[in-house]
């Protein structure tokens, strides 16, 4: 490649105007509500699902995606590709899934054991695409390692990133806590749950994810 | 561990330590100290694109029975100046506690301190 890169007319128009089309990764811990995010962000925009929630952590051990979702923001759109990816955490133990979850052993183990290829394959799509819808759980303490890590590595990439600070339904939760924790960010309250402030999300995706940034590999 | 002391070991590594090895070789090191039942004081942490390599490597040697991964806690660094930015300079990751996970667990974290707790066989200390 040369020293400005692959310069195409597409690529102009996109330094110009922004993006039209981007590939956007939903990521997170266990539990934060991920896939429920997904889900929302379907059922108003297609009509469908991205898959099965559940209490139970790592419901989600292999990467969904949904291809060419619209969002319209009225004077402007983006079409996206949404991966909803599995939970990314340090440590995984089938002993939790057996004690506090009521799993068989055989079930704790098999879910381990995905959840840690899970994981994996999370960090793996990383690679490939162009910004990161984070879901957060506001009823928790945001400074987890993980939220950190998922953040920094964001950060080293250039990719742009958009919080959304998950469970405002939830009496305990503190929106404003992860806003004063990441003010570099836009945090984006939510309730993926009962669809509360998702249009003020919508708007942000779009205005967030249509933005022409360069990535550092 | 040391097991003949009936204790868990507590090791800090230098920044020098740390500085000699390349990516590849200090998580190595790190993963092989944790899974042995060490306690890690990095004086110098890692990057954000080295954490996630040790999460990767981590879930590559996961052990149901005898290792279930680990917790890690510590200090970013600090925002670059605008100087610095300009001039392309990252500052060098602060001080990082790492340890199994089945040993250390963490409770709390802020701007002044990080509380962890070492976790016997009958719960948390």
């Amino acid at each position: 490649m040369g020293l400005f890169g692959k310069i195409t007319f597409s690529s102009i128009l996109q330094r110009i105007f922004g993006k039209k089309h981007a590939k956007i990764g939903i990521y997170g811990p266990p539990n934060v509500g991920k896939t429920t995010l997904a889900n929302r962000i379907l059922r108003d925009w297609t009509g469908d699902i991205m898959g099965s929630v559940s209490e139970i952590p790592h419901e989600t051990r292999r990467a969904k995606w949904k291809k060419d979702v619209k969002i319209d923001n009225g004077n402007s759109s983006l079409v996206m590709d949404i991966v909803d990816t599995p939970g990314i955490s340090t440590k995984v133990d089938f002993k939790e899934f057996m004690n506090t979850w009521g799993l068989s052993k055989d079930e704790a183990r098999r879910r381990a054991k995905e959840a840690t290829e899970g994981v994996i394959e999370s960090i793996k799509w990383l690679e490939d695409i162009d910004g990161v819808l984070l879901v957060m759980d506001s009823t928790q303490d945001p400074f987890t390692q993980v939220n950190v890590t998922i953040l920094g590595n964001l950060e080293a990439r250039n990719l742009p990133v958009l919080i959304a600070a998950n469970k405002i339904d939830v009496e305990e939760s503190s929106p404003a806590t992860l806003k004063s924790a990441f003010p570099q960010h836009p945090v984006v309250p939510i309730s993926a749950l009962t669809g509360y402030n998702a249009d003020n999300l919508y708007t942000t995706m779009v205005k967030q994810f249509s933005k022409k940034k360069k990535k550092r590999r | 561990m040391t097991k003949k002391e009936n204790g868990i070991a507590f090791n800090l590594i230098s920044r020098h330590k740390l500085q000699e090895l390349n990516t590849e070789d200090k998580l190595k090191f790190i993963i092989k100290e944790i899974k042995n039942g060490k306690i890690l004081v990095l004086e110098q942490g890692l990057t954000p694109t080295e954490q996630t390599s040790l999460i990767q490597h981590t879930m590559k040697e996961i052990e149901h029975d005898t290792f279930i991964g680990f917790e890690m806690e510590g200090y970013g660094p600090d925002q670059p100046t605008f100087f610095q930015k300009i001039l392309g300079m990252h500052k060098k990751p602060r001080i990082t506690l790492i340890g199994p996970a089945n040993l250390l667990k963490m409770v709390k974290k802020d701007n002044e301190m990080i509380q962890t707790m070492i976790i016997s066989r009958s719960g948390a200390k």
